[in-house]
Parts: structure tokens; sequence; C-alpha cells
């Protein structure tokens, strides 16, 4: 029996998680909550992008199952430590994570990326570039064979992903037609004509897109270093994807840990306005004048100085790394909930002024209640709006602090640290770009699909601009 | 208008304060000056001397808010509060840890990073306010349904990725211009080219939909109607009547900016080699001087409180409506 | 009438809103001819597509609207197929036209000048100066004084009935042959209203421009319409001359239009109403568009829907039912058995409201000093007694709204006092008054905004019962709120349902049984009706008198409606500018108004009734600002009949009778020289 680890992050995702599930039961019994997020259902772009952030989301959750692996399975992990945390996300792929070459080497390639001496069989040396130990190894002859090896992979990988996302289409099109009291053949027709409710063709061929794009990586991950490899010769791709976990709970947590502050301290100041809004007015004006990226700086510094002073607290590196993470959130938490704040602010001024909040004070209603009844269900949908909005934002910012050595530790995974390390090698020739390339495809795949579905979500929530569509 | 603006200068007093107090607490209190003696000198084998030797040229080897050691009012002036954190009210930001005059640095930095905030402000604006106008005149049809989704495309992608594939493509493939580095007068100009490119460009995603969405709620508005009932044309409706309400939260949104230009941009400068205020904080950071970090903190409060008042009194330029009292 | 082709011509004129699918059918098959000259009015509920057959005959429809069908003709030629260059020309040329909110209708960062200035230039082309010199001739034509100053000045600068005379200046600019006002003076005050119309009436006779006046309010018809079209769900369903539709009106929604009329000779008994509300407008018709609403629908109307039927040259009517014997005038109203009867009990007040004063500061300087006040309720004295209803009567901004909620303590009273049930509540702490609020309710204007959208109906009827007997057992609670649901005339099965679910009306009842919940003893009604339409708002007006007399409630009744007070309250207090100038019974005050502003507010309501015409006695100038109100009688300014004592003293109430008091100098000195 593996010993779970539960490290901060993942217990605010676990939280998070519930949250949202209650979130949801809570939304489906009121229809101005309902009624939104039905549009976005019904949208196309919705729909599709919410399947791709489904996909980040799924590598993101299982990376937060941590644990030590049981110590008697050490067939395969005789490189692993005792001691060192694996993730779900881990014990799922142990290629990616285990089989790491000398140094740098390009996407799919059989060799080193630079000249060194290799000590040949007989014991005399010779310079050139050294075989991978596991990209590719199973060729005999990589000038020959790889080309023709490369094409037989991508075709399995293909046709695999076809297959499973035929099965998968045909079962979610077998539960719609039972479910409408359809036969099979009219509701394979409604969907493919694109004439069902909510637009399940986007979704299946989202899905399908998906799935043959993952089966086809698999299929060359399994065999080659699909994105190659970096300095210190780890896998490009599995960094990519344990890239994911990090910016997921950089672009949540933050407004999470932030969230109840800025609500409640928002919605009071507008609320009883007078001398509770004179002071919480100050606070924000005060955390909003120093600039963020200098007040994060502060504060990361005088993290790593209290860190190294007290190295011992640590039980180890990525319990450590966590602890930074989490910090970096509340961090810029504080730097962003200011904007949310004021909003509410703002929306609790004219509220209160509103006559139904008036009929309750003429009921004798309490302030608390007034504000738990009447003000916070009225702005609840300018909280999801700023919530989802800040997302991407945040994700983008994790890879700018990053490269400033103030964003996560750089022991971690993250697009910023890619990016970061990668950007020393643009001198080189030639270049060594997957690195690079790779952050910046997963990054810029995340945060599109974020912006287009808070795109809809905004519309979908505010009516003010739905019409001048 | 006078007394409203001297009742604003006075109200910034206690926010500088308080930022003032919670630098303080940040870099002196979590973190006494030993730590960050240990941290300087390295954190292995350092002899209580040395941390001693170091506090002293720096002037942290006196206690944080109360000194017994000193007589009278000297108590409360002798101690790194007053001498590190309240002297920043007078624009005495001291020597960085590593010697040099802060404000002289200060001084001389600025130039290079208006050099590239100014021209990115203002080209961008120009930018973005004619692509918004033009995507705006054909609302909804499918110029303005693939222009926003272009513009959702072009804000997805880091900065990060404008600066270094911009470098790429137009300083290492073409040769167009140096990669980094600065010149002082119009030699400048070769160097600043692309970062202002890149600057604009990286902005317009963002701004372009940011002012499109203005333009549209002002479309919709009652008084539009009124001016299309004149039976004045479209172009003059939307640039006589709409741009003129739209601009108003526009420039009142550049103008709050405006003071923070002088702290120039971190990213670009970094990439760049642009000796201003953003590489200066950078390099700050990553060599740890945090007096220079607490200086910019302080300078960068000072300065929004600054651009929040401006943007006040540019509302009562542009606005009618608004008056202060 | 001559067989010249009229000024402007709509035939089967048909536009659609939203969506392709299921449309919405704003306007369905609209005729009309204007001839030069004439005002014509079109008179229909909120919803019932006339503004958008307007906004279709200027081709500014919203983006989501469009004509599908018809012609309309303009001096003779076709504006469908006109290109959107000609139909620039022709509007703002010789079409004009102006729109009811004058507030949001002009440009706040242009000065009036610029304004007028930009039309005017359109169609006289020529130097700034003479631009300059016609934009002073419209100013001066539409009666803004001191022009020179006004053009360099902003749109927030002018009071609102100085900008709808804004907008009508842009409107002449063009010297328009038809100018088409939409709904002009319903966002205005009645003495402005007054104002306006005889501005418009003034304008048209020296111009000789037609008006399509688009409105809801019979007065106004009557006081300036020619010929009235009578709109119904996007089709026009009677159309006559002004004399016949006021004497005789044909169709039966006019007919009811006239008898859900509150008004003095209706005091005492029910409103006639019509029942529902105006059907939804995204479904094909086949039947009588009224029929569910209309009393005398037989087996023919449900069959086929009614086609026009000519009465005359330019006159017919929409309905099956014409020709058909009915019965004499309609149905009167049944005859309650409570007859209004003059206070004879000598009980005392319920609520007695002694020099209650609401002041807010004005801050201003360096540091933030009181420089002064906004004096919205300056020292009043109210009396309400069991069973009766005080209407505070007064126009927008004197104050009357504040005093209402000064009274239940929503809005701190700066000073006085408020007896009811021998506490005064303005110095009750906090917990007791809580505890009163039980006996104290309020129903507002704005049935939308006065129900938090987030709630279900039951939850909010519920709402003041949990507040003050606390929880309570779930079952119990329900049956109250169905008890309460069904007092007002609403269905069980409301309780479950959301309020945007229900029209107007039903959300204003909803409203009302809210306030029921927890028993109270007195309503603050602040102006309940003035969102609604009249067919409504006699249903309203019949709850609340039926509540009254079953309950023996006590109304504190906020209205600007002449009519309605006239038909529910026992009292009358006009106020102005925060405070009261003339207190009395009903009879009294309307029906010998002694106070000038009491006078010319009456002279300015516009009345149905053509054979009781009044001389309307125009007020020069708006209300000043209650922050800075003029020395002396604050009406002075605005007085015809001010002297030099008005001033400079304001006038202490003189009692007239034992019920009434009137605060004026020339009333005062009548009274002496009466005396002596």
């Amino acid at each position: 029996m593996p010993q779970f680890v539960v490290l901060w992050t993942d217990a605010l995702i676990l939280l998070l998680v519930v949250l949202a599930l209650g979130f949801a039961r809570y939304a489906a019994g009121r229809p101005h909550l309902r009624g939104p997020w039905r549009r976005v259902v019904r949208s196309r772009v919705g729909m599709g992008t919410l399947v791709v952030l489904g996909f980040y989301l799924v590598v993101g959750l299982l990376d937060s199952v941590h644990f030590y692996p049981p110590a008697s399975d050490d067939d395969i992990s005789g490189q692993s430590a005792p001691g060192e945390v694996m993730s779900l996300f881990d014990s799922l792929v142990p290629e990616l994570r285990m089989r790491r070459e000398t140094t740098y080497s390009a996407p799919l390639a059989t060799h080193l990326y630079a000249k060194e001496t290799i000590e040949l069989g007989d014991g005399t040396a010779t310079r050139g570039f050294a075989r991978l130990k596991f990209g590719g190894a199973h060729l005999t002859d990589p000038a020959v064979e790889k080309t023709g090896d490369l094409i037989r992979l991508s075709l399995s990988g293909l046709l695999k992903g076809v297959a499973f996302s035929l099965v998968v289409g045909n079962l979610i099109l077998m539960f719609l037609a039972v479910r409408a009291g359809n036969s099979f053949g009219t509701q394979a027709k409604h969907v493919l004509s694109g004439r069902t409710e909510v637009p399940w063709r986007v979704v299946l061929s989202t899905l399908g897109l998906m799935f043959v794009l993952i089966f086809w990586s698999a299929e060359l991950a399994s065999k080659y270093h699909l994105l190659g490899t970096d300095k210190v010769g780890e896998d490009v791709f599995y960094q990519s994807l344990k890239s994911i976990r990090t910016g997921l709970v950089i672009g949540t947590l933050t407004t999470l840990v932030m969230l109840p502050v800025a609500v409640l301290l928002g919605i009071m100041a507008g609320y009883f306005r007078g001398w509770v809004d004179d002071v919480i007015q100050y606070v924000y004006t005060t955390l909003n004048s120093i600039p963020g990226v200098l007040l994060i700086a502060a504060a990361i510094l005088m993290l790593q100085i209290y860190m190294s002073n007290h190295e011992n607290e640590f039980n180890s590196l990525v319990e450590r790394a966590d602890l930074r993470l989490l910090f970096l959130c509340i961090i810029l938490g504080i730097t962003s909930w200011t904007g949310l704040c004021r909003l509410l602010r703002g929306e609790a001024l004219k509220l209160r002024e509103m006559e139904y909040v008036q009929a309750a004070t003429a009921f004798g209603v309490g302030h608390l209640r007034i504000i738990v009844r009447h003000i916070l269900p009225n702005v609840l949908h300018i909280v999801l709006i700023a919530v989802v909005l800040d997302f991407s934002g945040l994700v983008l910012a994790e890879a700018v602090l990053s490269y400033v050595n103030i964003g996560v530790d750089p022991t971690m995974d993250s697009w910023g640290n890619m990016i970061n390390s990668a950007r020393l090698e643009m001198a080189r020739e030639p270049v060594v770009w997957w690195s690079l390339a790779a952050a910046m495809l997963f990054m810029f795949t995340l945060v599109l699909c974020a912006n287009l579905f808070s795109d809809v979500v905004r519309d979908a929530f505010d009516p003010r601009l739905r019409d001048s569509r | 208008m006078t007394a409203y603006i001297i009742r604003r200068v006075l109200y910034s007093i206690p926010i500088l304060l308080g930022v003032n107090i919670l630098t303080f607490v940040l870099f002196f209190v979590v973190n006494s000056p030993d730590d960050m003696a240990r941290m300087h000198l390295g954190m292995k084998r350092v002899t209580p001397q040395a941390v001693e030797s170091w506090k002293q040229e720096r002037g942290y080897d006196q206690p944080l808010l109360f000194n017994t050691s000193v007589p009278g009012f000297a108590k409360l002036t002798h101690t790194i509060f007053f001498q590190k954190s309240l002297k920043l009210f007078q624009f005495e930001f001291g020597s960085s840890d590593s010697g040099r005059d802060i404000g002289y640095d200060i001084s001389q930095r600025m130039w290079p990073s208006l050099a590239i905030a100014v021209p990115v402000l203002l080209v961008g604006l120009l930018v973005n306010i004619s692509f918004a106008l033009l995507i705006a005149f054909f609302r909804a049809t499918y110029i303005d349904f693939w222009s926003v989704v272009l513009c959702v495309v072009m804000m997805s992608i880091s900065g990060l990725f404008y600066i270094i594939g911009g470098q790429y493509l137009v300083s290492k493939l073409l040769h167009l211009v140096p990669i980094s580095g600065y010149d002082t007068g119009l030699n400048a100009a070769k160097f600043l080219v692309l970062p202002v490119i890149i600057g604009v460009i990286g902005g317009i995603g963002a701004g372009t939909r940011w002012y499109r969405t203005l333009f549209l709620e002002e479309i919709n508005k009652d008084y539009v109607r009124t001016a299309r009932a004149k039976g004045l044309s479209e172009r003059v409706v939307l640039f006589r009547h709409v741009l003129k309400n739209a601009l108003i939260p526009i420039l009142t949104g550049v103008v709050v900016v405006l003071p923070l230009l002088f702290m120039g941009s971190l990213i670009t400068e970094s990439f760049f080699g642009i000796p201003g205020l953003g590489s200066y904080t950078i390099d700050a950071i990553n060599s740890q001087d945090f007096a220079i970090v607490r200086a910019m903190v302080f300078l960068g409060s000072v300065l929004y409180i600054l651009g929040l008042l401006l943007t006040d009194i540019s509302y009562t330029m542009v606005d009618p409506r608004v008056r202060l009292s | 009438m001559s067989d010249a082709l009229p000024l402007l011509r709509i035939r089967n004129l048909t536009t659609h809103l939203g969506s392709r699918q299921r449309p919405v059918r704003a306007v369905a098959g609209l005729d009309l001819d204007i001839c030069q000259g004439e005002t014509f009015a079109l008179l229909g509920e909120s919803g019932c597509g006339k503004s958008m057959a307007a906004l279709s005959v200027m081709r500014l429809l919203p983006p989501s609207g469009r004509i599908v069908d018809g012609d309309i003709l303009f001096g003779g030629s076709s504006l469908i197929d006109l290109e959107e260059r000609e139909m620039r020309r022709l509007r703002g040329g010789r079409m004009g036209m102006i729109f009811q909110e004058p507030m949001t209708s002009l440009n706040a960062v242009l000065t009036i000048g610029d304004q007028i200035g930009e039309a005017v230039s359109l169609r006289d082309p020529g130097s700034r100066g003479k631009v300059r010199q016609r934009v002073m001739e419209l100013l001066r034509a539409v009666g803004i004084p001191d022009p020179e100053r006004r053009t360099n000045e902003y749109p927030h600068q002018l009071s609102g009935g100085m900008k709808q005379r804004v907008m009508i200046a842009i409107a002449l600019a063009g010297r328009p042959e038809l100018l088409i006002a939409d709904e002009p003076t319903t966002a205005l005050d009645v003495t402005i209203q007054a104002q306006v119309l005889s501005l418009l009436k003034d304008l048209q006779r020296r111009t000789g421009m037609a008006v399509l006046l688009i409105t809801h309010d019979l007065g106004v018809v009557s006081q300036v319409a020619d010929r009235v079209a009578v709109m119904y769900a996007g089709q026009i369903i009677e159309m006559t001359d002004r004399q016949r539709f006021f004497d005789q009106p044909t169709h039966p929604y006019s007919q009811k239009l006239f008898h859900s009329l509150p008004g003095r000779e209706k005091q005492g008994s029910r409103l006639d109403v019509i029942k529902g509300s105006v059907p939804p407008l995204d479904q094909e018709f086949t039947r009588c568009r009224f029929l569910e609403r209309c009393e005398r629908a037989g087996e023919a109307c449900t069959e086929r829907a009614p086609v026009w039927q000519a009465t005359g040259t330019r006159s017919g009517v929409r309905c099956l039912l014409i020709g058909q014997a009915q019965d004499a005038d309609g149905h009167r109203a049944h005859r309650s058995p409570a007859v209004m009867q003059s206070r004879v009990t000598e009980d005392p007040p319920l609520l007695k409201v002694n020099d209650l004063r609401v002041h807010f500061p004005i801050h201003r300087g360096l540091l933030r000093r009181v420089v002064g006040y906004v004096k919205a309720v300056d020292g009043i004295d109210l009396s309400i007694y069991k069973g009766r209803t005080l209407a505070l009567v007064g126009e927008s901004g004197c104050g009357k709204t504040t005093a209402g909620k000064a009274i239940l303590q929503l809005v701190k009273p700066t000073s006085g006092s408020a007896l009811f049930g021998g506490h005064d509540l303005v110095k009750l702490r906090a917990a007791k008054l809580r505890r009163q609020r039980a006996d104290l309710q309020i129903i507002f204007q704005d049935p939308v905004a006065s129900m938090n959208p987030r709630m279900l109906v039951g939850d909010i009827v519920a709402e003041g019962l949990r507040a003050q007997m606390g929880e309570g057992k779930g079952a119990v609670l329900r049956e109250r709120v169905l008890a309460l649901l069904n007092q007002v005339g609403l269905p069980g099965d409301a309780v479950d349902r959301y309020p945007h679910e229900f029209s107007g009306g039903q959300r204003q009842r909803i409203c009302i049984a809210r306030a029921l919940a927890v028993d109270p003893g007195f309503i603050v009604c602040d102006e309940p009706t003035s969102a609604l339409d009249v067919s409504v708002q006699a249903q309203i007006l019949n709850l609340l008198k039926d509540l009254q007399d079953q309950q023996g409630l006590s109304y504190l009744f906020i209205t600007h409606n002449i009519s309605v007070v006239s038909y529910l309250a026992h009292e009358v207090a006009v106020m102005y500018l925060g405070r009261i100038v003339e207190y009395g019974t009903v009879d009294e005050v309307l029906g010998a108004p002694r106070h000038p502003y009491t006078r010319a507010l009456l002279s300015a309501v516009p009345t149905i009734d053509a054979r009781d015409r009044r001389e309307v006695i125009k007020l020069e100038g708006d209300m000043p600002s209650p922050a800075n109100p003029p020395a002396g009688c604050h009406f002075h300014p605005r007085c015809p009949h001010a002297f030099e004592r008005c001033l400079s003293h304001y006038p202490e109430p003189v009692k007239l009778s034992a019920t009434r008091t009137v605060s004026c100098f020339v009333v005062e000195a009548e009274r002496e020289t009466r005396l002596q």
C-alpha cells in the first residue's frame, strides 16, 4: 500500500474541487445561475474549449495525488531514491519520468545534440554524437530505420486514437439516444447534423481530435523523446505535462485564497459605508499602490531567506517547492484581490439602495441576513466572471515571474522555468528551441482555451454586451 | 479644485506611510538584518564579526524602532525605521547594499526607460484605437467576429514569446537591428525600434478588444440614436459622438499609468539590455539588493498615487459632468 | 378630406424584432395616414409596438429589428427602398424626431450649441457665424431663456424640461414637415409637461408641420391631438378624430381605458378594470388579440381575427362586435358599500409627524467641512388616521419620497418626531424599532427593483414573517404565504416561481402581499402605480382600496398623479421644495385649491374631458434646487402673485378650516380682509 502524502496545494485543490461541485449543486437549483450556464453549454466555442480544458484538468488532478511509492515495489524504480514523492500521474507514465539522457537532444532524435567524447568498445575514444540511452534505442541503425519507424509508430498511434475515439463517440451517442428516447440512428443523425441543443458534434470532434493526439504522442513517446530532452537530459514532453499542474494551481488557487477576503471586504465596504468603507479603501489603496511585481519580489526574497535559514523544517524538496508555490499563490492573490474588491464595493453601493434591500430593512431584517440573502446572490455572477477572467492572466504571469526568478521554485516543473532555462540556450548554434516551443505551445493552448471559454462565460452572465454582438 | 488637490495629497500621506510600514515589516521584521548579512556573505561559516561589519557598513546596525543607547530625540531617529524607511519621504534613497547612490542611479536610468515606455504607450494607443474603431464600424459582421478571435489569440500568447520570437526573427535571422544594448542620443534609435514594436504588438490583443467593448457600449446609447435621427452619417456618428465619449474611459485609463512609465518595463528592458529602471529593479532582485528594492517600492507607490490624482484631474478636464468638490 | 396624398401614408407596415425563428411581431400590419399640419396621436400601453412603428418610419430600428413587409410613403415617395444616403437627408430634414428620455438622448460631452449646430450645418451649410445665428434662433423658438449662455453649456447643466426643448430645437433645425414625438413628456413633471405640450402646439401653429405624437396618456391626447389611433398588441384597433374618440369610443378596449381611469367622480366606487395583460407578441394571432381581456367577447371573436372596418374617412375600428347592441355605457362600476365620508370620529391620529426634517450635508473644501445642507424635507407635519389615506403630492425632487422613508426610519431624520402607537419612531432604539417595523410597511414604485430577482416569490413574501416571527414551521409559513397570495389575487403556484416570470401588475401584487404579511396598520405607498399601465393601475388601486375597507389600513400615498389622489385619498398634502404648502381634505384641496402652486399644479394636469378644459396656469422655469432654495417663500420666483413680502419671509401656515392649512401670504391677506 503506498503511503499517501497530502501537500498543501493538494489539499487546497481538493477543497476547490469540493467547492466547485457544491457550487454546481447550488447553481443547478437556481435558474439565474442555471440559465447562463445553459447558454455556456450550448455555445460551440464554450464546449470545444471546455473539452480541451478538461484534458488539462485531468492531468492536473492526477498530478495532485501524491504518495511515496511502496518500498517493496522497486523492480523498475531502482533509480528512484527512497523517500521521493511521486504523483499518480508519474506512476502512469513511468517511461517518461525514468528515461533520462545525459544532456540535450532534439525532438525524436536518436543521438545527443552536442558532440562529446565517446569511448569505443576497444578502449579508444572519439568525438562524435553519442547514441541516446533511450530515445530510439531499439533501432540498430537509426540513419536507415528511423524514418520508417516514425511513420509506423505514427500510423499505429493514429489508428489506435481513431479506434478509441470511435468507441467513446459511439458510447456517448448511445447514452444520448437512450436519454432522449431516440433510436441510435436518429440520434446520430441529429448530432452529426448539429441539430442538438448542446453542440455534441463539436464535443465529439474535439474529443476525437484530442484522443488521436494523445495516442499518437503516446506511441511516439514510448520509443523516442517526443519533444527532446533538456540540459540534464530530462524529457521535455514530461516536463510540459508536469507543468500543467503548476499552471492550474497558480491560475485557480490564487483567486481561491483571496476570494473570501475580497468578497467580504468589498461587500462590507459598499454596504456599511462610513468608516468601514474608509478603512477598507485605505487598505486596498495602500496594497494597490505598491507595484505588484515588487511586492511579490520582496515577499519571495524574504521567503527565500527564511527557507534557507530554516532548511531542516522541510521534509523533502517537493514539500519545500510546494510551500513556495502556495506562498506565491497567496502573494499573487494579495496583489490581485483589490480589483475584485473595488468592483464588489461599487456593486454593493448600488445594491444597498435597491428597493428590495430597503424593503428588507423595513421588515427589520438584520445586516448579516441582508448581505447573505440579498447582496451576495446578486454579486455572485461578478465573482464568477472575475475568477474565470483572472485565470489566464495568472498563468501568463507565472511565466514572467519565473523569468525574474521570483516565481515558483526552480526545482519545480513549470512553463516559466522551462522558458527561463531555455532562453539562455537561444544563443547556441544551432538553436535549442524545443523546450521553449514546448512550453509556449502548452501554455498557449491552455490560455487560449481559457480566454475563449471565459469570453463565453462572461457573455452568458453579463447580459449588457450580449445584444450588441 | 485646489482644495481638492491638497486634500488628495494629504490623503496620500497615510497611504505612503502604510506602504512604508509594510515594507519595513517585510524587510526588517520578518527577516532581521542578521539574516540578510548572512545571506549576502554566504550561508555557511560566517563569523559574527563579519556580520557585524557588514551591517555597520550599510547602517543596519541600529535598533529597529527605538534606540536606548542614545539620548533624547535621537532615541527615535537613530533607528533603522527612521533612517531607512522614513527618509524615503524626503526622497533620500541612501546607497545600495553594494554602495552606490540609489538616487543618482534612478535619475540616470529613468531616461532609457521613458525612451521605450512612452513610444510604446503612444503608438499602442493610436494603433489600438484605430483597430477598435474599425472593428466597431464593421460590428456584427464576420470581420468583427474574426478580429475578436485574432485579438484573443494574440492576448493568449505570452509576452515572453513576442520578445524571444521577435529577437530571434529580426535580429538573429534578418540581422536588421542589434539584439540588445543601448546607446545615447540618436544612436539609441536602432536599439529602441524593436522593443517598441514588440511592446506595441504584445498589447494589441488586449487593448483592441477592450476598446472595442467600450465603443460598442457607447454605440448602444440613446444619444447615438439622436445623432442618427439628425441625419448624420455613420462615420460622423462614430468619430464625433462615439469616439468622444469612449475616449473618456480610455484617456483616464492611460493617465493612471503615465507616472508609472518611469518605472520602465522589467522584462523588455532586461531582454534588450536597456539600462533603465526596469532592468535596474531586476538586477536588484537577482542580486538581492534590498535597499534598491525598497527604494523602488516606495517610488512606485508615489508614482501610483500621483497617477490616481492625475486621473481625477483629467476626468474634470475631459468630462464636463464631473466636478471635483 | 381632399384626395391629395397625405404627408405620411403607412400601409401594412410589419416590423419584427429578435430572432428569425421566433420573432417578436412588434408591428403587425399598420395602416395610417397623417395629413399636413395635423397632430396625430398614436395611443397605446407599453409594449404595444407604437415606438417601433415610429422608429420604422425613421428607419432607426435597433440592430435586432427589421421591416418585413409594408410600405411607407412620405410626401408621395416610398421610404422602404430608399438608399441609406437619401434616407439620411430626409432624417433630420423633412422628418424630425424627439425621444422619451431627454436625460440620455443628448451627448453629454458636447455643448448644446454644438449639438444643435451640427444639425443646422447639415441643412444650411454656411459660415460659423451663420450657424450660430440659426442656433440662437432655434433656442429662442423653443423658449430657452438666455440662449447666448446656454449654447456653451453641457446637457447636464440643464433641467429635464430644458433638455427636451433642446431636443425639439435639434429636430426643428431641418424645418421638418413631420415631427415624430415619442412620449415627449412622459419623463417630465406635469407643470413642465404643460410647458412642453404648449410649446409643441405653438410651434406647429407657426410652422405648419405635422406631428406624430406617441403617448400612453389619454390626457395628453385630449389636449393636443387632432386625430387618434389606438394601438393594441401591434395593431391599430381604433382610429378616429379626437372629438369622436372622447365622446364615443367604439372599441371595447378604448371604452375600458376610459372606465379604468381613476378620478374624483369615481371616489368610493371600484374602478372598472381590464383583466389580465397584453398578450406576448411572439405568436401568430388567429383570433382577436383582445379576446382574453374582453368582457363582451362572443363566439365569433374566438373564431377569426377581426378585420379593419371603416366607419368614415380615415376612421375605423377593428372589432367584430361593432354594430351589435352594447350595454349602456359598458359596465358602470359597481358601487361599493363603503362610501367616503368626511372624518367624523375624533380619534387621535394613528401616526403623527411633527416638524420632520431630513437634511443631507454638503461637504466642501479642504477639510470636507459641511458648508450647507440639501433640505430634502424641511419641517413637515402630518397626521394619518386609522383606515384613511393621506396623499402626499408633489413634483419630482420635492422631497416626498424622502419624507415617506424618513417616517419609516429608512432614512435617518435630522430632527422632528414621528409618533406611532405611543412611541416616537425617531428616538426608538434599534432592537425595539425592529419589532415595531411590523406595523409600518412600504410599497415601492418600481415593482422590478423592489424584489430580489434571485429569490422565489414564496421566500420574498415570507421574508417579513421570518424576520418578525422567527423561522417558524415551514408548513405554517407556507400556509400563510398562500393565503396572502390568494388575498392579492395571485395563484398559489406563484410560490415556487421567480419575480421575472410575472407582469408588472402581478409583481406589484406580490409586493403588496409581502407588505401585508406582517399585518401592518400603516403602509407608505410610494408611487405604487406610476410604473404601470392605466389598465393595470386600476387593478392595483382597487386592491389597495379593498384592503383598506377590509382591514382598516392607513396609507400614506406618495404620488404626482392627481387623478389617483382624487380617487383614493381622504386628505391631501401638497409639497414643494421640502415643505408642505397646502394641506386639507381631498374636497377642499382639489375642489378649491388656494395656494398658487396647488392651483398651477392642478391646472397643468391634462383632463380627458374637453368640456372641463381649464385655463392652464403656466409656471415659468423649473423647481429650484433644494440645496439652495430661494429666500422667503420658496415658490416666489415662479409665483404669479408674489409681492415683496414673499421675497424675504416664509409664510406661516394659515388655518382656513378645521382640516385645512395653506402657507401663503396672499391667502393670509385675503383671509384678513374677509375677517375685517
